[in-house]
């Protein structure tokens, strides 16, 4: 029995002739303490497919399972870095983390839960801003306030939709090694959505690809064979590294082109033309 | 080229204010001096325009009335009647002044009047009090009720009980309005059951609320002898002004962003804790910015109810003034306006302030 595992999930938004079918034929099973990354196109549905696995919406048809239940809530045990940072905008940075720490650890005393939100600020270099509210930060800096409170709660499983898009190269890689080193403590599952082929790769065990939506479905895995730890100036010239990204990238390409071969509709146009003022 | 010039005067001229305004605020910027100086300059301008086609207007009025007393009087009793008229009205004689719209002077002198009036009847009232300390302190031994001041109340007296009404009821808007609307605003098919209620009794006008809220608080103090004017009151402001509150509040409640719902499920927060630590606070804005409309429009409707109440307060200064008929009743009117004009702008400021300090999105503020 997989860790987490989605059998036969179809998600359609909307009711009668307004309906469309975001997500087709979904399967995909996580072993304890994998690492997988999901690779998509906006819009395909990417959101969508984590929203259904932490258990904010549930699927039209098919069943999401959770260490052998069915998902029916959210859960502490499914920790979730949301793609729109998700912050409460009358909270400072501690604040909000903070409220997130003392609902994961409610027995545990007030030195303790401050202790906590410091050191998983520092973690995300936001000692200096941790009495400041979201709307003075940038963008960046709330995604970074968004994977401390997630990660801050030690949850079992690890759900990132697209955690780190905002953020430049640097703070980028290094943040990418703390959610690497987080996982590895205590050997935790991690779901990863990224646009990022090379971060997939650096980070990942496996690489999913979602085909562009409407009805996306998942494509063929790709593993990645690379000794942990991985290091990331040597992975360029990693023969392996080299081979995986090509094929990743060209059926990317691929599944790219086809979406528009496919949508070969004929908009028309509206009869326009421009009003004249002085008659 | 020209550009320079004229940079170069500007900085001379402003030269000798430099270390002047360092000292006094040192965030104000000679950029931003030069427009607010404008823009009070503008104000100024304007009063002035305001009272100078004020005091052409009440003088225009003050001729037409005295010119038809003085033509009435040559038509009716003849030549003699009419200079006599005359003189009486240019001796200033109150018996025949026209009664008309007071000029900005004559509501100035009023004012003064009213402030000596009420300097008067304080010093009544603590001559009363000192009189009365030994017989009071005897009183009370004995377990009674010490003797009070029910003299004639002062403008300032009036004003202030105004202010007093007009938060009883804001407050009494407050304690109805929020509560009710959370609890709508967080349950669809309560805010369905209570839409034709509030649809219905929102556009009613604050004298059918007077009535409504008569006819029950009469009944209620039926056989009690103390004056309920000042309960009446206070409960119709409050009913009237408190929908503004009621709606904001439903309206925020319910349409709180999604993004923070699924933060307080994510978190897995209980109901109270979703309430209180995420709902509530992201309404805010809005709950204050409907408490800011009710409290001007219980101020505005204020006037009218206290009228009608019979309770002490502008509202009813205002229409014994009017009813009174006294020479200086009219500037007396002007004045009230005045003084509820001025409050009401106060009072909304106040608000405004509090608007914007619970407000997390400081660009959004109205
Ligand atoms: N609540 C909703 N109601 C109706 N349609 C929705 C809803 N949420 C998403 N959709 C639609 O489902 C599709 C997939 O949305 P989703 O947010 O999952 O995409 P995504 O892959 O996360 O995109 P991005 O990369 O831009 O984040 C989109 O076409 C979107 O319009
Ligand atoms: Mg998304």
């Amino acid at each position: 029995m997989a860790y987490l595992e989605l059998n036969n999930i179809y998600k359609t938004y909307g009711e009668g002739e307004n309906a469309t079918e975001v997500l087709s034929d979904i399967n995909l099973s996580i072993e304890e303490g994998e690492f997988v990354a999901i690779v998509g196109f906006t819009g395909s549905g990417k959101t969508t497919l984590v929203n259904l696995i932490n258990g904010l919406i549930k699927p039209t048809s098919g069943e999401v399972l959770f260490k052998g239940e069915p998902v029916v809530d959210t859960s502490h045990e499914r920790g979730v870095i949301f793609q729109n940072y998700s912050l409460l905008p009358w909270l400072t940075v501690g604040q909000n983390v903070y409220m997130a720490v003392k609902e994961a650890f409610p027995k545990e005393n007030k030195a303790f839960l401050k202790q906590r939100v410091n050191d998983y600020v520092a973690m995300v270099s936001l000692s200096p801003a941790i009495n400041k509210r979201p709307k003075e930060l940038s963008g960046g800096m709330r995604q970074r306030v968004a994977v401390a409170r997630a990660l801050a709660m030690n949850p079992e499983m690890i759900i990132m939709d697209e955690p780190l898009g905002a953020l430049d190269a640097l703070t980028r890689g290094n943040l990418q090694d703390e959610i690497l080193n987080i996982w590895s403590q205590d050997k935790r599952t991690a779901l990863l959505i990224t646009n990022d082929v090379d971060e997939g790769i650096y980070m990942a065990d496996r690489i999913i690809p979602l085909k562009p939506g409407p009805n996306a479905t998942l494509g063929p895995e790709f593993k990645i064979d690379i000794e942990r730890p991985r290091d990331k100036t040597a992975l360029n010239d990693n023969a392996n590294f080299k081979k995986t990204r090509n094929a990743i990238i060209e059926y990317l390409m691929d599944i790219g082109e086809e979406r528009k071969s496919v949508s070969n509709e004929t908009y028309e146009l509206p009869d326009l033309a421009p009003k004249s003022f002085v008659a | 080229m020209e550009q320079e010039i004229t940079l170069k005067k500007e900085g001379k001229s402003m030269a000798f204010l430099k270390p002047l305004l360092a000292k006094v605020t040192p965030k104000f910027q000679k950029a931003d001096l030069l427009p607010s100086l404008k823009k009070a300059g503008i104000t100024v301008l304007s009063i002035l325009l305001f009272l100078g086609l004020w005091h052409l207007g009440s003088k225009a009025l003050y001729n037409k009335e005295a010119n038809f007393k003085i033509e009435k009087a040559l038509t009716e009793q003849g030549q003699v009647a009419a200079d006599a008229e005359r003189a009486c009205i240019a001796s200033g004689d109150s018996s025949c002044q026209p009664n008309t719209l007071p000029s900005p002077t004559q509501v100035w002198a009023s004012l003064q009047s009213l402030i000596a009036d009420h300097k008067v009847i304080n010093a009544d009232k603590a001559a009363f009090v000192e009189k009365m300390a030994a017989t009071n302190a005897k009183l009370v031994a004995k377990g009674k009720t010490a003797i009070v001041y029910t003299g004639r109340a002062s403008f300032v007296d009036i004003v202030l009980t105004s202010i007093k009404t007009v938060f009883a009821g804001f407050l009494l808007a407050l304690l109805i309005a929020v509560p009710i609307g959370v609890i709508i605003g967080l349950s669809p098919s309560l805010r369905s059951a209570f839409n034709w209620f509030i649809q219905i009794f929102k556009p009613v006008s604050p004298v059918v609320w007077y009535l409504l809220v008569f006819m029950i608080v009469k009944t209620l103090y039926i056989g009690d002898s103390s004056d309920n004017a000042f309960v009446i009151s206070f409960i119709s402001v409050g009913l009237c002004a408190m929908w503004a509150t009621l709606v904001n509040t439903a309206m925020g409640v319910s349409s709180v962003d999604k993004d923070y719902i699924n933060v307080a499920k994510v978190l897995k927060l209980g109901t109270f804790q979703k309430v209180f630590k995420v709902i509530l606070p992201s309404s805010l804005p809005l709950i204050f910015t409907g408490l800011r409309i009710t409290l001007s429009v219980a101020w505005m409707v204020l006037i009218a109810i206290e009228l009608l109440a019979q309770s002490q307060g502008l509202g009813l200064f205002v229409w014994e003034e009017f009813q009174n008929g006294a020479n200086d009743s009219n500037a007396k009117i002007i004045v009230a306006m005045f003084v509820i004009g001025i409050i009401g702008f106060l009072l909304d400021q106040i608000m405004l302030t509090v608007q914007n300090m619970v407000s997390f999105n400081k660009n959004e503020g109205v």
